[in-house]
Formats: structure tokens, C-alpha cells, sequence
């Protein structure tokens, strides 16, 4: 039998192939410890096109890799709930399957990159079998042909020697070649959406070149539709095409790419582009946002961002928190005052 | 007395490796660092930069003496550590001090603050009489931007960024003129990074210290360094002023490095020169002969393998780079 058999994928109901491959809806996710509930996500909306290269920008704490846990069910539970919201897959909402349902999409059709490649992979067998056996499991494979698509796809990732590292245990490979294994694993059943959380914050700078030049190279290939979760402003600069900040557990803004870095509409959004030095200006001034993030369990009332942003007035200390604005009709600003802090064109 | 407060000359240390248990045998040694030659002068900032295990904390920790250099010798204003007597080693070590890398376990958790700051005065009892130490501690509370009230808390009860600020704060409870920052805002978010970095020109100003600042961020480094050296496997390979590296860099590792560095300015994608390296940085333990660089070089010959490049001034950029054919390329305004 030859490797390139194309084994079916497991069908799914109520798939609607016209519908976007991602669509997250007011989704609010608490985690109940014994110092209270944290909220850690408090109605996060986004929508993913095919081909779409989508970040979710924030710091440490605001909620983004709780946002990309619950999107492919592996929230740990308790403490972590789900307690409100859609993630719609193609139309189908995945937090009313069960789980035997649910782990046709894992993997399948939405499948995820951690930061940490080597705590993420198991250290006890070799990287081939942890490859080969997605392909025996989800595509009931023999042994031998998923050990042969397993060397292809770390051929498709640029391991060198693919066919000999194949029987190589992950500590045996550099923080970069690890990252692309972990890659490989996650296109190894061409997913339709990729969700990468932090995939290069371990990495040094040219190994990151070479990580995210690859992850753009496949994900134009597959017109895949790609998440990206970081901090890294200059990463979410030259590879995003939609941007949403989150703070406190809300997106705060969202807007296209240019228009973020152009002309930033929410005083934290701006706060967080003049904090960061820039390699290629000198004698730059910089202006640090003051104070400190918010505790998830007690959240300020009104903005959250309240306590630290010099737009303040009393309409923000006040409950309810401000919606969403239209600021044009492309992107949202969650600040009462985001004509101020755009400013003019 | 002179200008250069911190000087090496061919500073080494080499790890050995070694085989067995009961009859231990050599049988190699990693390079972590292996001749290295600067000059700190008063009141300046040197960036260090370099990719992990270039052997950058490495050379911080010879700095500060936390390891024994296997050759070579450190000035410290002039005197040279390995030849003066212990006593006079351990004043010397007053003068330059460590901020480390990581503020969450480099305070002790069962201390608190007041003695965690105060506790370089249990080392140096000479400085400070006990009688005004903890007055001390609260004004070194204050200088850092922290409540003098909060002396008797500890550790948990602070932020990342309030963390670095006692560790900070720390650093400099002896007076010292030279602070080592070994990665100091790499483990805090972005928003609690400047603020740090703010501290730092602000203390500098204030209390004319020189700073060697150790950083794998490229930005960072080129907001708050007067000169920068750049470290690979070992070895300085280009030093020189900000504007030198940064404007005209000429050894192609500075280049491929600087290119590799994101810009958060989306105009610029696309325009960028960017230069994406193939492979791995070779193990410190066999470092490649003749030039280091030579295995993952777009410019390598075969004088590279056979004649290790020195750190010379070679071109008219003017600044050292040990790249046999050196030659400025401007990869940071390339988008012109």
C-alpha cells in the first residue's frame, strides 16, 4: 500500500463548509480557586477567515491561552469553566459536543502549537512515534505506513536527516528543530485552523526567523487559518493580518494591522507601542504605562484599565465596562474616549 | 585616575567534561568563554549581546567572581583581581554588583525584603554601622520607586516588576560603581519593562554609574547601550559604538542577527533585508576551527576554516569585527 493513500476524514455532523472555520462568540471562561473565582476570560469575540492570520495580543494573565484552551478543549477542569459563550466550527458549536465528537475536530481540523516544545512532547518516546501514532489513531494507519508519513512530514518542516532523527527522543533535538517537530505534529492532519500559542517566545531571534518564515510558508500552502497568541509586538507587526488586544480577560481593540500600529484607538493599546524600544530609532523616549495589571479575581469596576490610563474620568470607574465601540467600520475600541486617544487623521 | 573602571584580557573559562566516576578522566571541556578583551569606562553603558549559550552569563558571573576564570586576568579599577590578596579581592567585589535574570527565584522567599536589601551589609559589616542600616534599606526602598513602609514583606507579596526593583535595590545597597545586568527585563511583560528600564537610566544618571548590561533583546540593548559588543560561542565578534553595530554592523552573525530582529511597524513588512540563517549554533564543547561563524555563513571561504579571523578594525566603519571580509550592509534602515 503507498503512504499517499487518502484515508477519509471522520465525518462530523452539521458541518456547514460554508460557514468560517472559526468564530469565538462572547465567550467567558472562570477558574474557581480557594481565593475566589478568577475571571480570566469575560466574553471574547473573534472570527477567523480561511488563510487569516489572526493575533491575540496581550500580556501575561489577560486571558489569551485560557481563550485558546477552551477553543480546543483541553481547559483543565476544575479549575477551569466554561460558563457562557459559542466556539463555532464551521456552524457548529463545539461546547455542546461531547467529547467523543469533540476529538474528531481536535487535531483534525483544529489542532495547536504550545510554547514550550519540550515539556509539550513526551520525553519517553522518540518523536516518529509520537508523530506515526495521530496517523494510527485518527486514520487507523499500520504502523509501518504512519511511520513513513511521519518521515515526510518532518521533511515537509526542513528537519535535516529526517529519515534517521525520525527515531530520535525530543531531548535529543535543539529549542528550534523541537519547535518544528511540534509543528509537524500539528499539520500532520492538515487542520483547517492552527492555533500557535507563544510559539517562538523560547526561541532566540534567528531561530525565530526561521520558525515563523515556516509557518507562513505552510500556512499560505493550506490556506490555513492561523491564531497566533503572543506579547511580541514586533512578531504580531510583520506576520498578522487581524489584531485583538486583550486586557483583564476582554478584548479591548481590534482592528486590522495597520490600523492598530497607525493609529492605536485604546489608551492600553497605545500605552503598550510606546513602551517598546525600537531597533531602528535612537534616543527614544520611553513612556511605561504606570502601576500594574489587574488580579483576576478582583477586577475594578467599570474598565478595567481604569487605574492605570490617564484618559480616565468617572464614567470609567462605573459599571458596566465599556462596550465595544465602532470606531470605523472595520474595528471596535472598548474606551469611552477613543476619538481622544486616536486623534485625528 | 583612569577612565576604564573594569578591563579583561583574555578572560577564558573553560567547563570541563569529564568521563567515571572513581578514576575521572578529562576528556574534553566546554569554551563557554574563550578570550574575551573589554574596556567598561566611567559612567558608560557596554550592551552585551548574544544567542543562548554564547556565553554571555557566563562571562557575567566571571565578572562579579562567582567563577574562577581559567586564564586570563579582570581589572577592576586597575587592580588586577587574581593577584591581590583575598582581603582586598572582597573589597574589590564591593564595587561591582549583580542584577540577575530571574525576580522570582533570586530573592529568598523566607526572607523579607528589609533583609534581603540589608543583607550585603552582613557581608560588608565595614560600610554601615547596624544602627543606620535599616534607615538605609528604606532609602534604598525609595530610590527604586518602592514603599519604604513595605520593608518588613516579603517576596510574594510583590509583582515581577516591584521583584526587580528589590533586586535592584539590592544591587546597590554597597554603593557600588559598576552594576552587571544579567537579562534584567526578560522575564517581565512588556508594559512592567520599560518601566525597569526607566529605573536603570534613571539610577544611572543620578548616581554615575557604568552599567554592563547583558541582553539577548536587541532593542533593549540599543535604548540604553553606549557601546555593544556582540558574542558568539565564546568570542567577541564585532564591538562598537550603538550607532557602529547597530547602522553600519559589519561581521555577517551582526547582521543576520539584526535582520532577524521583528520591527512592531507593519509598513515595513516585506521591505525588510532579512537574512535567515540555516542550522543550529555549533556545541561550545567543538567550536569549528578558524572563524566560528564559518558554518552557518553566507560569505565563508576557505581561509575561514583555516585561519580564525582576529578582532581588528578592517574597513572604513572604524570599529573591530573579526570577520576576514568584513563590509558594512545596513540591515536595520533597509527598507528604503
Amino acid at each position: 500500500m503507498s503512504t499517499d493513500v487518502n484515508v477519509k476524514m471522520e465525518a462530523l455532523a452539521g458541518v456547514d463548509p460554508n460557514a468560517l472555520p472559526l468564530q469565538v462568540k462572547d465567550l467567558q471562561v472562570e477558574f474557581r480557586t480557594r481565593n475566589g473565582i478568577a475571571h480570566a476570560v469575560n466574553g471574547v469575540s473573534f472570527d477567523l477567515r480561511a488563510g487569516e492570520t489572526r493575533a491575540i495580543l496581550g500580556e501575561s494573565g489577560c486571558g489569551k491561552s485560557v481563550t485558546a484552551q477552551a477553543i480546543m478543549g483541553i481547559l483543565d477542569s476544575p479549575p477551569g469553566f466554561i460558563t457562557g459563550g459559542e466556539i463555532l466550527y464551521r456552524g457548529v458549536d463545539l461546547l455542546k459536543l461531547p467529547e467523543s465528537e469533540r476529538r474528531k475536530v481536535r487535531a483534525n481540523r483544529i489542532a495547536m502549537i504550545f510554547q514550550d516544545a519540550l515539556s509539550a512532547l513526551n520525553p519517553v518516546f522518540t518523536v516518529g512515534f509520537q508523530l506515526a501514532e495521530l496517523f494510527r489513531k485518527h486514520r487507523g494507519m499500520s504502523r509501518k505506513d504512519a511511520k513513513a508519513r511521519a518521515v515526510e512530514l518532518l521533511d515537509l518542516v526542513k528537519i535535516p536527516a529526517a529519515k534517521q532523527r525520525v527515531n530520535d527522543y525530543p531531548h535529543q533535538f535543539s529549542g528550534g528543530m523541537r519547535q518544528r517537530v511540534m509543528i509537524a505534529m500539528a499539520l500532520a492532519l492538515d487542520p483547517e485552523v492552527l492555533i500557535a500559542d507563544e510559539p517562538t517566545t523560547a526561541l532566540d531571534v534567528t531561530v525565530q526567523a526561521q520558525i515563523m518564515a515556516l509557518l507562513a510558508e505552510l500556512q499560505r500552502e493550506r490556506n490555513m487559518g492561523l491564531v497566533l497568541i503572543t506579547h511580541d509586538m514586533g512578531v504580531v507587526a510583520d506576520v498578522a493580518d487581524r489584531i485583538s488586544v486583550m486586557y483583564a480577560g476582554r478584548v479591548i481593540e481590534e482592528a486590522g494591522v495597520h490600523d492598530i500600529y497607525s493609529t492605536p484607538a485604546h489608551p492600553y493599546t497605545k500605552g503598550l507601542l510606546e513602551s517598546i524600544p525600537r531597533l531602528d530609532l535612537k534616543g527614544q523616549q520611553l513612556s511605561a504605562i504606570k502601576g500594574l495589571p489587574p488580579m483576576l479575581t478582583n477586577i475594578p469596576p467599570g474598565c478595567a484599565f481604569n487605574p492605570r490610563c490617564g484618559y480616565a474620568q468617572d464614567i470609567c470607574r462605573q459599571d458596566p465596562a465599556p462596550a465595544l465601540f465602532q470606531v470605523s467600520p472595520s474595528r471596535t475600541a472598548a474606551c469611552h474616549f477613543w476619538k481622544e486617544v486616536k486623534g485625528d487623521e | 585616575m583612569s577612565d576604564i573602571v573594569l578591563e579583561t584580557r583574555d578572560l577564558v573559562k573553560h567547563f570541563p567534561l569529564t568521563r567515571g566516576v572513581v578514576f575521572k578522566k578529562q576528556y574534553g571541556a566546554v569554551r563557554a568563554v574563550d578570550g574575551i578583551n573589554l574596556q567598561l569606562r566611567r559612567g558608560e553603558t557596554l550592551g552585551v549581546v548574544g544567542e543562548s549559550g554564547c556565553g554571555k552569563s557566563t562571562l557575567a558571573r566571571l565578572l562579579v567572581g562567582l567563577e574562577t576564570p581559567t586564564s586570563g586576568d579582570l581589572f577592576v579599577q586597575g587592580k588586577n583581581m587574581s593577584q591581590v590578596s583575598a582581603e582586598e579581592r572582597r573589597r574589590g567585589r564591593r564595587n561591582i554588583q549583580l542584577v540577575m535574570q530571574d525576580p522570582y527565584t533570586s530573592l529568598n522567599p523566607r526572607m523579607t525584603v528589609g533583609d534581603i536589601i540589608g543583607e550585603p551589609f552582613e557581608v560588608h559589616p565595614d560600610v554601615l554601622p547596624k544602627a543606620r542600616r535599616r534607615a538605609r534599606v528604606q532609602e534604598l526602598l525609595d530610590l527604586v520607586g518602592l514603599n519604604p513602609d513595605h520593608i518588613n514583606r516579603y517576596p510574594h507579596q510583590f509583582s515581577g516588576g516591584q521583584r526587580q526593583r528589590i533586586g535592584i535595590a539590592r544591587a546597590l545597597a554597597l554603593n557600588p560603581e559598576i552594576i552587571l545586568c544579567d537579562e534584567p527585563v526578560s522575564a517581565l511583560d512588556v508594559s512592567i519593562q520599560a518601566q525597569v528600564i526607566n529605573l536603570l537610566e534613571k539610577l544611572q544618571h543620578e548616581l554615575g554609574l557604568s552599567y554592563i548590561f547583558i541582553a539577548h533583546d536587541l532593542s533593549v540593548v540599543r535604548h540604553i547601550a553606549n557601546r555593544v559588543a556582540v558574542m558568539y560561542l565564546g568570542r567577541i565578534i564585532e564591538i562598537g559604538t550603538e550607532d557602529e553595530i547597530y547602522d553600519n554592523p559589519t561581521h555577517p552573525y551582526t547582521q543576520a542577527l539584526l535582520s532577524a530582529v521583528p520591527v512592531p511597524d507593519p509598513r515595513l513588512r516585506g521591505h525588510r533585508d532579512q537574512i535567515v540563517l540555516t542550522g543550529d549554533v555549533p556545541s561550545p564543547a567543538n567550536p569549528p576551527s578558524g572563524c566560528r561563524f564559518r558554518t552557518r555563513c553566507w560569505k565563508a571561504q576557505d581561509v575561514c576554516a583555516e585561519q580564525e579571523p582576529m578582532l581588528e578594525v578592517r574597513d572604513k566603519s572604524g570599529h573591530p569585527s573579526a570577520c576576514h571580509f568584513a563590509e558594512v550592509r545596513d540591515v536595520v534602515h533597509a527598507s528604503e
